[in-house]
């Protein structure tokens, strides 16, 4: 029997198991819409319709990075196409996987300017894994089996896949294929052994060794593993942004985040490491700040399914192209016996106490006041981690938009398991938290979805929020407010000589009554002493929350190493409280 | 430092997009690309010269590699091979040089492929620096039009260096659920 496009395009998300459809209709699609309307009837795959593209795609990057599935994005040509365009980056930054699906005009009108007319596939070559233009609806099948193959192995990535309207129209057979075979794409997923036994013996050798976790550590599944190997070697742990979560933040073990905003003792530890482990994580210019003066006396091991991020910004003596899962998985297997390994980690006691040393003199640091005291000022760190003492025992999903907040979030509110953490990391995309939260709550529709956003940018995507409403989806959006593009303020502050510009934004949306507007309910705390409680209202409530959270627009995060900086030269904050860094030489070089 | 790279691509629509816009967007150098159909027809290859430190050639080499469509990068400027361009120069010739240009065509084994009352249209094959010498010598006379080629280059000895080996299938998508 012959099928339209339309309707081979809706047995192949079946085929795929692809439950749900992040979308947006609109003329090119709209075969394809009327082939779903008969999906959704008999339950096999629900769309969710957005009230904005951009929505559609972080709604389905939240929901991959919720379960590691990957997430599933239908959009029309032209604008819904263009609209999709900055959460296919975001995706793309962070190795997400992802199918896009767009409406493109008929084949015909293709180069003719057409009515909702784009080149969709020239504008998102830079920002996919791949893309594909399907002009025959006998590729179809097989297009949409290598979309979700390519986005879903190797490193992974966004894979969007043009279809022409006339092409939904046309009839064939479907046929699946079996195998998805693509000849010149074969990841690299096994590792080297005679790699990881060199590895093993630099590790064993040496005297301050850091393990350096990033995303990848998270997507090949590997935080079991990797947990084992850090707790059977004794090895201190950091992670990236990306890669919190895969180590459990509070094993004694954990150094937390490194980078431009991570712990005194992680940059400190990976400064003065002679053997870097990195796993899974790419050297971003955030964790190594000037390249030249980066982990200079240590020798590197790094560990990446993709050859093309080993070496590619630092040097390393030990590469393994490989699946982070799958090499660590070898290294354990080629540990030393028990008793040679207790010695080991004895052997690194100084290390440690060094470590100790460091953390004992520059911890986690913001002034806080004490409850009752005049103003009752909330600061936003405190915040972050009452939030965190409330919910932690549900070990929710925690998503983010980009800047202050997200720091505190990444410095405050402790991840001990791969998937809760849910941010943009690379591209550090505004407007990534909220959707990202509804498409995490849909992927989890049992557990705790937390939204920790910032007064600025949850507004770029705040009209999704009915969404949520509308699924009945229990998230909870804290608004850290400083009524500031808080980050932004923070470089004025620090490398313009306070001179503030277009960063103040005092006429704020009455959020309880936007929340009210919209469905959800809304919450406004201005003291201290009354979050906890409000906290507790809003996690007691099955609607979907916003939190108004009046913070200390003040406050800015440290430990700090300015763009370029070295990051054996964190500014902490109990000393940035007493001076400011507007001499820094670096200033000049803001990136 | 200037390196040949041949590089074979499915040969498919919008490939060799994706491969400028490797290039461009990660600020590196083309010099010269030429790209056409090998002998088996799903197959193109490109020969791209670039320039850069051992450091940028190996990014480019793998950034090449890591493009779904893209099947085998090789750096032949490590390897013994050939290389050669093509350019076909139209020269003002009238009068006294007439002859001049001819005898300089001569000298350099060009062709002449066509011939106007006041003009001379050359082909000449070589390596980059013979063109470039032949372009010196017959700048004064007034090139009328040039178009060159880019560089073409193939490994010496009887073995391919670009012969396709295929790797088995493997290396299945892994991504699971989360616990």
């Amino acid at each position: 029997m012959e099928l339209t496009g339309a309707q081979i395009f809706v047995e192949s998300l079946k085929k795929l198991k692809v439950d749900t459809l992040f979308g947006y209709p609109g003329g090119a699609v709209l075969h394809i819409y009327d082939a779903l309307h008969f999906a959704e009837k008999d339950g096999s795959i629900r769309h969710i319709l957005v009230r904005h593209e951009q929505g559609a795609v972080h709604m389905a990057d939240g929901y991959a990075r919720a379960t590691g599935k990957p997430g599933y994005v239908l959009l029309t040509s032209g604008p819904g196409a263009t609209n999709g365009v900055t959460g296919i980056a975001t995706a793309y930054m962070d190795s997400i996987p992802m199918v896009i699906i767009t409406g493109q005009v008929p084949t015909h009108l293709i180069g003719n300017d057409a009515f909702q007319e784009a080149d969709v596939v020239g504008i998102t070559r830079p920002c996919t894994k791949h893309n594909f233009l399907v002009k025959d609806v006998r590729d179809l099948a097989r297009v949409m089996a290598e979309a979700q193959y390519i986005a879903t192995s190797g490193r992974p990535g966004p894979v969007l896949v043009d279809i022409p309207k006339d092409v939904t129209a046309h009839k064939t057979a479907f046929a699946w294929p079996d195998r998805v075979d693509i000849p010149s794409y074969r990841p690299s997923t096994e590792g080297h052994l005679k790699q990881v036994k060199k590895a093993l013996s630099l590790i064993l050798g040496a005297k301050r060794p850091v393990l350096y976790l990033g995303g990848g550590c998270i997507w090949s599944n590997a935080a079991a593993e990797v947990t084992g190997l850090a707790r059977r070697l004794g090895i201190p742990v950091t992670q990236t942004l990306m890669g919190l979560g895969s180590f459990p933040m509070s094993d004694p073990l954990s150094l937390d985040m490194l980078g431009m905003h991570g712990t005194y003792r992680a940059n400190l530890a990976m400064s003065n490491c002679d053997v870097l482990v990195a796993i899974g994580a790419r050297f971003d210019d955030r964790v190594t700040g000037k390249l030249d003066e980066f982990c200079v006396g240590a020798k590197k091991i790094h560990v990446d399914i993709d050859p093309a991020s080993i070496s590619k910004n630092v040097e390393v003596d030990v590469p393994i192209v490989g699946d982070a899962r799958k090499v660590v998985q070898k290294m354990l297997d080629n540990l030393p016996p028990e008793p040679d390994l207790a010695k080991y980690r004895r052997s690194l006691a100084p290390w440690h106490a060094q470590i100790a040393e460091w953390e004992r003199q520059h911890p986690l640091f913001y002034q806080d006041w004490t409850p009752g005291s005049p103003g009752e000022v909330i600061k936003p760190q405190w915040a972050i981690q009452e939030i965190h003492r409330k919910t932690k025992a549900r070990s929710p999903v925690v998503t983010t938009d980009v800047g202050q907040h997200q720091m505190w979030a990444a410095q405050y509110f402790q991840f001990d398991r791969p998937f809760r953490w849910v941010t943009s990391g690379g591209l550090g995309t505004m407007g990534f938290g909220l959707p990202a939260a509804i498409g995490a709550q849909f992927a989890r529709p049992k557990d705790l979805v937390l939204a920790i956003v910032g007064d600025a940018s949850v507004q770029m995507c705040i009209q999704e929020l009915i969404v949520a409403s509308e699924h009945k989806l229990p998230i909870k959006v804290f608004i850290i407010n400083n009524i500031y593009l808080g980050m932004v303020r923070q470089w004025q502050e620090m490398f313009y000589d306070d001179r503030y510009t277009a960063v103040h934004i005092p006429l704020q949306p009455d959020w309880v009554k936007l929340a009210d507007a919209m469905g959800a309910a809304g919450f406004r705390v201005e003291q201290k002493s009354k979050l906890p409680g409000v906290i507790d209202e809003a996690l007691s409530t099955t609607k979907p929350c916003l939190v108004d959270i009046r913070v200390d627009p003040k406050e800015s995060v440290f430990p700090m190493i300015p763009a370029g900086g070295s990051i054996a030269n964190p500014i902490v904050a109990d000393e940035a409280l007493k001076v400011h860094v507007k001499d820094d030489p670096n200033s000049a070089s803001l990136s | 430092m200037k390196h040949t790279l041949a590089v074979l691509v499915q040969n498919e629509f919008g490939v060799l997009s994706r491969v400028a816009g490797l290039f461009s967007a990660r600020g590196y150098n083309i010099e010269s690309l030429t790209v056409a159909e090998t002998l088996d027809p799903t197959v193109s290859r490109m020969t791209i010269v670039t320039s850069g430190e051992e450091k940028i050639i190996e990014q480019i080499t793998k950034q090449l590699n890591k493009l779904i469509n893209v099947i085998k990068v090789v750096d032949l400027t490590g390897l013994e091979h050939v290389e050669r361009e093509m350019a076909l120069v139209k020269v003002h010739a009238e009068g006294d040089g007439r002859a001049e240009v001819l005898r300089i065509c001569d000298i350099f084994r060009g062709k002449v492929v066509d011939v106007s009352p006041s003009s001379y249209t050359f082909e000449f094959t070589g390596v980059e620096e013979k063109i470039n010498a032949v372009m010196n010598l017959l700048k004064p006379f007034g090139i009328r039009e040039l178009v060159r080629t880019g560089k073409v280059a193939v490994s010496r000895g009887a073995g391919s260096s670009t012969e396709i080996r295929r790797r088995p299938a493997g290396g299945d998508a892994h991504l699971a659920e989360a616990g």
